[in-house]
């Protein structure tokens, strides 16, 4: 079996009464493709921000490398090798590529001064590693001036610099052209081809199905289903699943941009 | 004509002339000067706001605007302003607001009074200027941010506060320090060399480090992120807290020297000393062309903004108008500023 990355043990999360998720077992090993499904407000984003150290658990356990740790913060699960894209990707708009790409890891040289040419070279070597690249933009371009494909690459640009070990994408395809969403997906195929692992947050079944070793499915903050390609065939199953067990009213709600994770953050 | 402005669909490897023209073809953006006129257009805005004001009084009245005395008379007093429009930039920039530095500078300016009255070593009046300063914009910062309270509101509390504990303890009096002309302290940063104040001197070096900080230190990128959003910055592990209190510590770094600078100026410090600072200083940061809105401004941009200002008061008198004029066109010039700049800027967010 391969090394395990990260276990988060019985993760639980309240605000005030409102249980966000509520004792949530989640781990990934090293080299593999882990897709998290669920509907709305069924406390994906919470557990990502827990994952990646924005937000803090009520109660529960990581572990890195199968060590417990303690003081878990943004900082830190960014030092543990845990990269994330968030939603909304997290860019500062009014700053360049490369900014954004270093942010909160500027490449310092004596005193704290940045070392520019150099960060302009590596985000230049990051955007062509992973082929966002383009005539229009340099690596010293405002973000604000780019597409949201071109946004979603310099997220992921960031996430991939230092070889961080575990990925965690959420909703990376919301919004993308069906050539951009393909440009991820390539991506992912990559980083899985180099040893590394990925926690793939979806909407769409099909995309997850598509790209994931194995599936964890959340309904209202607990884990409904943990299965893998071994079990599960196509997408529909995946779905007539969610169906069944987790949504008895059928698959509208699934589809509808509801705003109740809106809410929850 | 019109065949040649339609594309070239059934041939694309072909047409021999097309691929060498668009080699030489270079795009204007490729130009070193766009680049560097893109990325200080706010700053290049405000240099060319004081170059068309300059101009329209050296017409109103050349003669005095050739006489040396009147650059002299700007040049010994700006470097206080420029002292605390700097960092004001940088607090502007990170989303927030201090306008509590007026009695900063009044507050480390008593310290370095009252050490040098005392009858030790000027130097040592400057340093203890530079920690009361540095302790109170911690306390002014640590009450924005970890008090969670809007810094355009609690600074200006803090404002009269530290003032009004100034006056209280001090009972309106002022202090004359006679013995400071003969120190190495007020020949090193207050006397003049070639007939030029030495403290302009100080303040542009102070000017030209701050403006490497904003642009090329981890300091300065920081304090963009976070007031760009602040959110992301606390995301990717950036501890934003930190980053705010550090801006407001800057501040009392900038306001303590400023003080000091003035003291020196006048031999006296007075109660009050810092309060006329208030609206100039504020007045600067903007014609500067920082917008307000954070995560983006300009340090040199500001301390042109702050040359601007001065020159205004100096220039209308000068110019023949009465003072009475004075406070109109100081609106009229920033006012104008801001259009300009909405103008000049593009806005993301």
């Amino acid at each position: 079996m391969a090394e395990r990355l990260i276990e988060l043990r019985d993760i639980s999360k309240s605000y005030g009464q409102v249980y966000a998720l509520g004792g949530v077992n989640l781990s990934v090993d090293r080299g593999e493709v882990v897709g998290l499904i669920g509907d709305n407000g069924a406390g994906k984003s919470t557990l990502i921000k827990i994952l990646s150290g924005v937000v803090k658990p009520t109660s529960g356990e990581i572990l890195v490398r199968g060590k417990a740790v303690t003081g878990w913060s943004a900082a830190r699960s960014r030092e543990a090798g845990i990269e994330t894209v968030f939603q909304d990707r997290a860019l500062a708009v009014q700053q360049t590529i490369v900014r954004n790409i270093f942010m909160g890891r500027e490449l310092t040289g004596f005193l704290g001064w940045i070392k520019v040419n150099k960060e302009i070279e590596e985000a230049s070597r990051l955007m062509r590693e992973i082929g966002f690249t383009s005539k229009v933009f340099t690596p010293q371009s405002i973000v604000g001036q780019l597409s949201g494909g071109e946004r979603q690459g310099v997220a992921i640009a960031r996430a991939i610099y230092k070889q961080a070990e575990l990925i965690v994408l959420d909703e990376p395809t919301t919004a993308l052209s069906l050539t951009e969403t393909a440009k991820v997906f390539h991506f992912v195929r990559q980083v899985r081809a180099s040893g590394r692992s990925i926690l793939f947050i979806g909407h769409n079944i099909h995309h997850v199905f598509d790209i994931a070793d194995r599936f964890v499915v959340l309904d209202r903050g607990k884990v409904a289903l943990t299965t893998d390609r071994s079990q599960v065939k196509t997408a529909e199953e995946l779905i007539n699943f969610m169906e069944e067990v987790a949504h008895p009213g059928g698959l509208a709600g699934l589809h509808d941009a509801g705003d109740a994770e809106q809410r929850a953050r | 004509m019109s065949k040649t402005m339609e594309p070239d669909l059934h041939e694309p490897s072909a047409g021999i002339p097309r691929p060498s023209s668009q080699k030489e073809w270079k795009h204007p953006s490729d130009h070193w000067m766009r680049g560097f006129i893109l990325d200080n257009r706010a700053s290049l805005g405000t240099l060319g706001v004081f170059i068309v004001m300059m101009a329209v009084f050296m017409i109103a009245n050349p003669t005095v605007f050739t006489t040396w005395y009147l650059y002299r008379s700007v040049l010994t007093t700006l470097p206080v302003a420029l002292f605390v429009v700097v960092p004001l930039v940088f607090v502007v920039t990170c989303g927030e607001i201090d306008l509590s530095f007026p009695a900063t500078m009044g507050f480390a300016s008593w310290v370095f009074a009252l050490v040098v009255q005392a009858g030790y070593d000027p130097f040592l009046g400057i340093v203890a200027a530079l920690i009361t300063g540095m302790l109170l914009g911690f306390l002014v910062g640590s009450l924005v941010v970890y008090g969670g309270l809007s810094s355009l509101i609690a600074t200006l509390g803090m404002n009269f506060l530290l003032r009004g504990l100034i006056q209280i303890i001090n009972e309106g009096k002022s202090m004359a320090l006679t013995g400071l002309s003969d120190s190495w302290a007020y020949t090193i940063f207050s006397s003049q060399l070639l007939g030029i104040p030495v403290q302009i001197f100080w303040a542009i070096a102070f000017v030209v480090l701050s403006a490497m900080l904003y642009n090329r230190h981890r300091f300065g990128a920081q304090v963009r992120v976070v007031g760009d959003n602040p959110d992301s910055a606390q995301q990717m592990g950036i501890d934003v807290k930190r980053v705010r209190v550090k801006v407001f510590v800057f501040v009392g770094i900038g306001a303590a020297i400023a003080g000091t600078f003035s003291v020196m100026i006048n031999f006296t410090w007075w109660p009050t000393a810092g309060d006329g600072y208030l609206l100039p200083v504020l007045a600067s940061v903007f014609v500067g062309g920082t917008p307000t809105w954070g995560g983006i401004g300009t340090v040199v941009g500001g301390a042109i903004g702050a040359v601007t200002v001065s020159f205004i008061q100096t220039g209308v008198v000068a110019a023949g108008l009465s003072g009475f004029y004075v406070q109109f066109f100081n609106g009229l010039i920033i006012i104008l500023s801001l259009l300009g700049h909405k103008w000049n800027q593009a806005r993301y967010r």
